[in-house]
């Protein structure tokens, strides 16, 4: 610039022209202001009472309430017992279904079985046949019928297993004491690797954090930008001497820091000290990986936000992809239960899958870096694809429309 | 005209929070006049006028309208037919996708018109505006003139006597302004009897009223005829005069603009160089071969309306927006590739405040100087030199939300000069602003020009600025219509004043010239002066009053307007079809209780014929898949950890020894317990394979007599195959039904909040349940069609039949859809934005239609207020219905009792949202 005023006060007309620093625009500018950026973008969360509390809440009490509520474990069944034998064996059964595994016994006449299960009132039916006992004292093969309503999935299966077993292990002591010793030939034992007891509250607190993770991050950083973009502030860093890749670097960066940060403390506080579920492997591992999710699901949300044009927008728009996102990564059944072609698309698309394998991995079975590093590769990859292309749609969206 | 008052106002206060709007106010508008309040934002003006309309709630005082208590519902109801009311800001109470005609049609149903009578008046408004040719074109593609002559017709389409306008003129250029107020005058001449109360901001526009009512801070500082307030305070101009009627103490602040000379200078490169700049946005030419130059130092005006091409030529200037074709240079040097440099010599203030409101006002300076790099000792010393001169010291530590608009545009202009720019662009730096502030801005505008050279470009629509401009140009519909000195256009025009040769312009390039423009302004006028006299209206306007308590012609009106924004609203259509859709695929694949393809391995350290057989009885089940076998502790350590083995069989040494001796050898099988649903499943396969290899054993060995003499026979009723998606498919729909009916219903009412087209709710006598019905039907409609696609998928994508009665199903599923629906209006009478909206209802939805209603656990496992919370919302009662016959094939007879409580839960939730849901804002 050269100096504008030659007229009235040239001393302070040049002046000014000649304290604006000159124009170094090296790889340390670009630092420098991605760095000032992250520190604004962290300004403005602090500055934001309701995420604020949505993240802190969703890290503490959300991990804590699905970890103690919602469970898959075999518990609370309920059963009819249609009796028609009316013996000691048959008492000693029902007598031997107690809570938490049975949460009541209601007897019933066989008329009544279907009604009962029709109407979803009773998930398992008992029938025990007239001439049990008799059957059992005189060692003539019997069969006790077990109906299931095969709706209640989570029950159904593995339900049906520990009453068999009941029945079994009851008939087997009854027989015991009439004299009649059953010898197995071999005795199985079963042990759980990585947790004993097989409580469900270690897996979806872990997969709780791993949800938020993604959740958080997408909506923080889209919010975010479309926040910049309703009050035009992003236009005010355009006319500046910044660069776009600057200013999404430092959402990506602030609002995944934020995350990891908000993901670590729930990792040690809220899981491992409040539940008590024990942590198999290295933390900082876990982390690490969970820094390069969040880059990648942060640039989701980038890119999610410049294709909604308002907040409501990206209300709708947000809510489903979630939703797929974590229905489809396996941090709810099974990765092997979806059909080949589904586990292919998934893997491919998203980097969800890869990071609940990683964190199953290390957290639960305490892989090292040897055994994830596949995981770490494929987030990285699916990561800078994300990021080169939300990047593309943030230039043209910003500069374009 | 009677001198009686239309309305009268007794001690009225109104308070936001904190902040009090008006403060104890009393005051009487009269009858059958023109009645203008005037003030600068944000004091108080738009509240008293929402009072009187009676779409705000009265906090404190009086407000009697039309001879009645406003307070009183049953005076509202009564005489809302006889008000009309146009909310402030460009069409804000038109629905944008809707075309010309089907906006004014809508309000014309909400007053119960029929079909000839609304066409009628419909062509007479239109003609009479001048909107006739553009009746198909969508609301939101219409200029800021014609938006709010639209708006003008709406309110209009029912005769009202009492019209009350919010700023109808603000944002429009003065030729369309000009236009409109011709208008309303012509239509006041054909009905003498219509009072019309009106807010500005624009003083100019004063002069045209026949009653002012001047205010400042919520009271009124004054009020009178604009010659009686004009000779009361000696002032010639209506500014002047109500600068001379604020409190003293806010009159001290103000000094006059003092013009000064423009040191002459060599202009060798001018400081901005545009040659036939032109901006498209798709079929739109947003800026048309815009050619200027401005010299260094220059102060230079844009002047035009919104919407003009005024704020995308400043943007395409600072490199915000790409040119499409010709060229821009900033000091000799070409815009838009990328040139740091160019833009450390740019200061930009955009139209809306632009900085951060989370950061406050020091963070925001630092922000600024860090990013345009400030030496680092330099910053300091800057920014305190800034907040002096700008007097922000004593707010530096606010954010910028609390802080009025005056100082909010100091601020941004502390910004925008921070890093010493020699140019400013400035859009609008001065709309809403106070004239006290506005004076106050100039005076440093022409400070940094005068004294520090710097170039100063521009936008705004107020004539006295323009006329502080060293030169200006006028813009109009993307294109420059003239440039010069203000003093040089009006000389070369002959007109009397800036503002004249501005219209006189316009006229021009709209083809007309520039005296029959004016004469056809009162032509047209006096037309619909004439219309709705000439018209043989059906009955007098004032016997049109709203006699019924539910009239399905406005319940019509709404489900009809509904329907039409939502097809033409692509991304809410496709959240309601292609989301369940979607998801209905992503939850039958995802959620799935299947465990299959374990990855299965045996430690056989015995290796002998019984061992073998062992691992073969694993093998062979059809739920594991083999591995190669382990051969280590370490291994079988190492693999459990890498997850290539989730399940392992560990025979010890010497077990077929043991097995021949009857000693019962202890086989360990291990599991992955990381997911413990899976593993709990494998456990229960181990069990049943081992008592099945221990049955075989014995068989062999001892005959069928020693045999376990009992046996369990599992018969998985209703789903035999016990395949996942035949469970998990109907509770899927269950959830969708609710998830995405309920979110889309509540943002349809949180929308119209948003939007402002609320306003046409609380100013007209549609009813609460007319608008809630209304809005709900078309969801309803569309919630079955997705049904009905839901249902194709469950039979042709996850083959999942529907085994029992389709009539319960569809009837159930109708009272579902209509209960969710009901439940996102009833969450949206709580909701202020669509964002909040749309996550609460989703929360509120989600998590006891997954929990509490049967889709993971079934209700009969849950107890205390887990069963008491599923049984009090719908999905509990939805569940056993998709769940019974699509699985279990049950008739209709076994699902009444369902069905009959999903029906009340429609009726309860349109119950609440009408019991919660207010007619008047706060």
């Amino acid at each position: 610039m050269a100096g504008p005023a030659q007229g009235a006060k040239p001393a302070q007309a040049t002046g000014p022209a000649r304290a604006t620093a000159p124009a170094p625009l090296g790889f340390g500018t670009h630092v420098a202001n991605v760095f000032r950026l992250i520190v604004k973008e962290l300004r403005s969360i602090r500055a934001d009472p309701v995420m604020l509390f949505l993240v802190v809440y969703a890290f503490t009490f959300a991990v804590h309430s699905v970890a103690s509520g919602a469970s898959t474990e075999v518990r609370n069944l309920t059963i009819g017992v249609v009796d028609e034998d009316r013996s000691d064996l048959s008492r000693q059964i029902v007598s031997a279904f107690n809570p938490p595994l049975v949460k009541s016994v209601v007897p019933l006449t066989p008329a009544e079985i279907d009604p009962a299960m029709d109407t979803g009132r009773l998930v398992f039916v008992i029938e025990l046949p007239p001439r049990l006992q008799k059957d059992v004292l005189s060692g003539r093969p019997t069969q006790v019928q077990l109906g299931v309503d095969a709706t209640a999935m989570t029950q159904a299966g593995n339900g049906s297993v520990y009453i068999q077993a009941i029945v079994a292990q009851e008939v087997a002591r009854f027989a015991a004491r009439s004299d009649l010793t059953d010898t197995a030939p071999v005795q199985v034992v079963t042990r759980a690797k990585f947790n004993p007891n097989l409580q469900t509250s270690w897996f979806t607190s872990v997969m709780q954090v791993i949800n938020n993770i993604t959740l958080l991050t997408v909506i923080l950083t889209g919010a975010a930008l479309i926040r910049e973009r309703e009050q035009g502030t992003v236009e005010h860093l355009l006319v500046m001497p910044l660069v776009p890749v600057e200013i999404m670097l430092a959402k990506v960066i602030a609002n995944g820091l934020v995350i990891l940060v908000g993901a670590g403390l729930s990792l040690v506080v809220v899981v491992e000290g409040w539940l008590g579920v024990p942590i198999a492997g290295s933390i900082p591992l876990f982390l690490f990986g969970a820094g390069l999710y969040a880059l990648a699901v942060a640039a989701l949300g980038i890119l999610l936000g410049t294709i909604a044009s308002s907040m409501g927008q990206f209300g709708l728009l947000v809510i489903p992809i979630l939703l797929l996102m974590q229905l489809l990564s396996g941090s709810s059944t099974p990765m092997e239960s979806m059909p080949f072609w589904l586990q292919i698309v998934v893997q491919t698309v998203s980097p969800t899958p890869h990071f609940v394998a990683l964190a199953q991995a290390v957290l639960y079975r305490g892989a090292g870096l040897s055994v994830v590093w596949p995981q770490l590769l494929a987030l990285t990859a699916l990561g800078s694809v994300y990021f080169a292309f939300a990047l593309a749609r943030f230039r043209r969206v910003i500069f374009g429309v | 005209m009677s001198d009686a008052a239309i309305a009268r106002l007794e001690h009225v206060s109104h308070r936001y929070g904190a902040v009090a709007a008006l403060d104890d106010l009393s005051l009487d508008l009269p009858a059958g006049r023109m009645v203008g309040v005037i003030g600068p934002d944000g004091v108080g003006k738009s509240t008293l006028l929402a009072l009187v309309a009676g779409v705000r709630r009265i906090q404190a005082g009086r407000v009697t309208v039309l001879g009645g208590d406003m307070a009183q519902r049953r005076h509202r109801t009564r005489e809302a037919a006889r008000i009309a009311y146009m909310p402030q800001g460009l069409g804000r109470n038109l629905y944008p996708t809707l075309s010309v005609f089907e906006n004014i049609d809508f309000h014309g149903r909400l007053f119960g018109q029929g079909a000839s009578e609304r066409r009628r008046r419909i062509t007479d408004l239109l003609t009479a505006t001048g909107l006739d040719p553009f009746e198909d074109r969508p609301a939101g593609k219409l200029s800021g003139g014609m938006k709010q002559k639209l708006s003008l017709c709406c309110a209009l389409i029912h005769d009202p006597d009492l019209l009350i306008l919010d700023e109808p003129t603000t944002g429009v250029d003065p030729l369309s302004r000009g236009q409109f107020w011709e208008l309303i005058g012509s239509i006041r001449a054909g009905r003498p009897g219509m009072s019309v109360i009106v807010a500005t901001a624009y003083m100019d526009e004063a002069s045209r009223f026949e009653w002012l009512i001047a205010m400042d801070d919520g009271h009124v500082i004054a009020s009178g005829s604009p010659v009686d307030l004009l000779a009361r305070t000696a002032k010639p101009d209506m500014e002047a005069a109500f600068i001379a009627l604020l409190p003293p103490e806010k009159q001290a602040q103000h000094r006059p603009v003092v013009l000064k000379p423009r040191p002459p200078r060599l202009d060798a490169v001018p400081a901005i160089e545009a040659e036939h700049l032109t901006r498209r946005f798709g079929s739109f030419t947003a800026v048309d071969d815009v050619s200027f130059r401005i010299a260094r130092g220059e102060i230079f005006g844009f002047l035009g309306s919104n919407g003009c091409g005024k704020s995308t030529t400043m943007k395409m200037l600072t490199g915000l927006l790409p040119v499409s074709e010709g060229s821009a240079k900033l000091f000799g040097h070409p815009v838009g590739d990328n040139d740091m440099e160019t833009r450390r010599n740019v200061g930009y203030m955009s139209q809306a405040f632009s900085l951060y409101s989370e950061l406050t006002v020091l963070q925001n300076l630092e922000l600024h100087a860090q990013l345009y790099h400030l030496p680092p000792h330099d910053r300091p010393v800057r920014i305190k030199e800034l907040l002096e001169r700008y007097e922000l010291e004593p707010v530096k530590n606010a954010r910028p939300d609390s802080l009025p608009l005056g100082i909010k545009q100091r601020l941004q202009l502390a910004v925008a000069v921070l890093h010493r720019p020699a140019m400013l662009i400035l859009d609008e730096p001065t709309s809403g602003v106070d004239p006290i502030a506005r004076d106050a801005f100039w005076r440093t505008l022409i400070d940094l020009s005068r004294d520090e050279g710097v170039t100063i470009f521009l936008s705004t629509h107020f004539m006295n600025e323009a006329e502080r401009c060293d030169r200006i140009s006028l813009m109009h519909a993307g294109r420059v219509l003239a440039v010069g000195t203000p003093a040089e256009l009006v000389r070369e025009r002959g007109s009397s004043s800036l503002e004249q040769c501005f219209i006189d312009y316009l006229a021009d390039a709209a083809g007309l010239d520039p005296k029959t423009a004016e004469k056809a302004g009162v032509e047209t006028g006096e037309e619909a002066a004439a219309g709705p006299d000439a018209a043989p209206a059906p009955a007098p306007p004032r016997a049109v009053p709203h006699r019924h308590r539910f009239d399905p012609r406005r319940l019509w009106a709404y489900a009809r307007r509904e329907t039409m924004e939502l097809l033409r609203d692509p991304i809410r259509i496709a959240f309601a079809f292609i989301g369940p859709i979607l998801l209905m695929i992503a939850f039958g694949y995802g959620i799935s209780f299947d465990v299959e393809n374990l990855r299965f391995s045996a430690f056989d350290q015995d290796n002998t014929p019984e061992s073998r057989q062992l691992v073969d009885a694993f093998t062979s089940s059809r739920y594991f898949s083999e591995q190669p076998p382990i051969r280590s502790a370490t291994e079988l350590d190492r693999r459990f950890r890498n997850g290539s083995v989730q399940i392992a069989v560990e025979i010890p040494p010497r077990f077929g020894r043991d097995l021949q001796s009857g000693r019962a050898p202890e086989v360990a099988v291990w599991l992955d317990g990381a997911m413990p649903f899976r593993a709990e499943t494998s456990r229960g396969y181990v069990t049943g394979l081992a008592n099945q290899y221990a049955h075989q054993l014995a068989v062999e060995r001892l005959g069928t007599d020693a045999a376990t003499t009992v046996s369990v026979e599992t018969r998985f009723r209703y789903n035999q195959a016990f395949r996942s998606v035949n469970a998990m498919v109907p509770s899927v729909m269950m959830l969708l039904l609710i998830l995405i009916p309920a979110i889309m219903s509540a943002i349809a009412v949180v929308r119209e909040k948003e939007t402002g087209s609320i306003a046409n709710f609380r100013s007209t006598p549609v009813t609460k349940f007319e608008f809630l019905l209304g809005k709900q039907l078309p969801y309803i409609g569309i919630a079955m069609i997705s049904f009905g696609l839901l249902v194709l998928v469950a039979l042709f994508v996850f083959d999942v039949p529907v085994k029992g009665s389709f009539a319960a199903l569809a009837l159930g599923t109708l009272f579902y859809v209509s209960a969710t629906t009901g439940f996102g209006q009833f969450i949206s009478t709580f909701m202020k934005t669509q964002v909040a909206a749309v996550f609460a209802t989703a929360l509120l939805s989600i998590i006891p239609a997954v929990n509490f209603s049967g889709l993971l656990v079934p209700i009969s496992s849950l107890s205390g207020s887990a069963r008491l919370i599923g049984l009090s919302l719908p999905p509990a009662w939805y569940q056993p219905v998709t769940a019974g016959t699509f699985t279990k094939g049950l008739p209709f007879s076994e699902l009444e009792r369902n069905i009959v409580v999903l029906a009340g839960f429609a009726l309860l939730f349109l119950i609440l949202s009408q019991l919660l849901l207010r007619k008047q804002e706060a």
